[in-house]
């Protein structure tokens, strides 16, 4: 279960390379500093995509959660 | 009573689906094809008209001359389709009825999401986009060069890496290439939106000197300081910027609260129907499918939106399914290009570079107009799956 309290979750299961990574960044552009963002992905390369896209952008990777079949990514807008 | 088919959109999916239907059904159905223009475009011609190597006559025809003489052609923009009513209505007060709709509008490009960049940054993704780019090139000296993409997802995914190789070697052939920087500013962490695309232009932009900044999604232009600015927060200062502007789905998609947040078409990825609506059908660009928005793609789905309602007006079961074919050719400068085939289940394996697909993809630039909007075509294309690697 995630920590902290989820503003926004984007279920990207079945999007292929780079739809999750997309989704989080359209989220993002659309959040405030301080959202908790969600993103479900079942897609392998989103666990390198999205850490490293998070911290090129600055935000906080919050924690990354292995579900069945898929990855929970939880990211906090920080700027 | 022949059944009434009515296509929204005169693009390769449109007129390509039309005249299949026609020609299949003959006196079975009435065919309307409804345009805005009324002129079809042959969009990836647009960058060979900026770098010179192409006019504007050669990219633009006559869309009553694509289709067959029992399609009827309607210019007019559609403004709202009514499902339940089964009813099209049009911008200058009339309205067509159909017992089938094919949504095939494309996608609308959105310059005014991003501040400053119809002002900062030339495009060519446009006939009049091309045009000024190419009088910008002229008019170019040398210095820093960016090419980018404003928002993903845009048509031609391939589009600004060829154009980044091919400036690049008209840069050189100008003798103005030691006196320029040429920058792909990517919104993702490498050149392509397909990894192993990427791992074959890579290595070529370095050799070429061709600079890449990764993780760039523009969030603003700032013309007069000629600088351009990241959501990640980076800054980029430029001479020349060339950006794919963002798209969006069509107004009349909006209009008719069929799209959705973007104004793309929820569509079955199989079936190419509307979710929720059986005799709506969506193909090319219009789509939500999380696949190349592109006029391979339409072009191998009309068949099998053609299929499935000549299926449907014969009362018949439609068996035709889209396996999410695709195929697009990618130069990469020098007179030398890969391809890129793929589908839902195979990821694309592009060959290395070389002469053989750059003059495919100009043999088939010549032979659009010929043989794609009248389906002259194979309705297919096999995926070839590199050796070691299984179908199953």
């Amino acid at each position: 279960m995630t920590t902290a309290n989820v503003t926004r979750s984007i279920d990207a299961r079945g999007m292929p390379c780079p739809g999750p990574l997309m989704s989080l960044i359209g989220a993002i552009r659309e959040g405030r500093v301080g959202d908790v963002i969600e993103v479900l992905s079942s897609d392998a390369g989103s666990r390198t995509d999205i850490p490293a896209w998070i911290q090129k952008a600055g935000h906080d990777l919050v924690e990354i959660v292995d579900e069945d079949g898929f990855a929970r990514f939880v990211v906090r807008k920080a700027r | 009573m022949p059944a009434r088919v009515v296509v929204l959109g005169g693009g390769v999916g449109g007129t390509l689906v039309a005249n299949l239907l026609s020609k299949r059904l003959r006196r079975d159905v009435r065919v309307t094809v409804v345009d805005p223009t009324g002129m079809h475009a042959y969009q990836p011609g647009y960058q060979y008209l900026a770098l010179g190597q192409a006019n504007g006559r050669w990219l633009v025809r006559d869309e009553r001359t694509l289709l067959r003489t029992d399609v009827d052609l309607v210019v007019e923009p559609a403004i709202r389709v009514h499902p339940d009513a089964g009813t099209v209505q049009l911008a200058r007060g009339g309205s067509l009825d159909w017992d089938y709709l094919v949504i095939a509008t494309g996608a609308r490009l959105a310059p005014e999401l991003v501040p400053g960049l119809t002002e900062g940054s030339y495009e060519f993704y446009s006939l009049e986009g091309a045009q000024r780019l190419r009088e910008a090139l002229r008019r170019f000296r040398g210095g820093r060069l960016l090419v980018g993409v404003a928002g993903i997802p845009y048509k031609c995914p391939p589009a600004p890496v060829e154009f980044v190789f091919l400036v690049e070697e008209y840069l050189r052939r100008r003798g103005i290439r030691n006196r320029s920087e040429v920058r792909l500013l990517s919104p993702l962490n490498r050149a392509f939106t397909i990894e192993s695309a990427s791992k074959v232009v890579q290595p070529l932009m370095a050799q070429r000197g061709i600079e890449l900044t990764t993780f760039f999604n523009v969030e603003s232009v700032d013309p007069s300081s000629g600088v351009v600015s990241s959501l990640e927060g980076e800054k980029a200062e430029f001479d020349l910027l060339v950006l794919v502007p963002p798209h969006r789905g069509q107004d009349v998609v909006v209009e008719s609260r069929l799209g959705d947040a973007s104004g793309w078409l929820p569509t079955d990825r199989t079936t190419l129907q509307v979710e929720g609506h059986e005799r709506i059908f969506a193909i090319g660009d219009a789509t939500n499918l999380p696949i190349s928005k592109s006029g391979s793609t339409a072009h191998f789905e009309a068949p099998v939106v053609a299929s499935r309602i000549a299926a449907l007006v014969k009362g018949s079961a439609p068996r035709s399914n889209y396996g999410g074919n695709v195929m697009c050719f990618l130069e990469t400068g020098n007179r030398q290009g890969t391809v890129l085939r793929f589908d839902y289940e195979h990821p694309p394996a592009p060959p290395q570079p070389s002469a053989i697909w750059h003059s495919a993809k100009w043999l088939f630039n010549r032979m659009y107009w010929g043989v794609v909007p009248q389906g002259r075509l194979p309705e297919r294309m096999p995926i070839p799956v590199p050796r070691g690697r299984s179908t199953e």
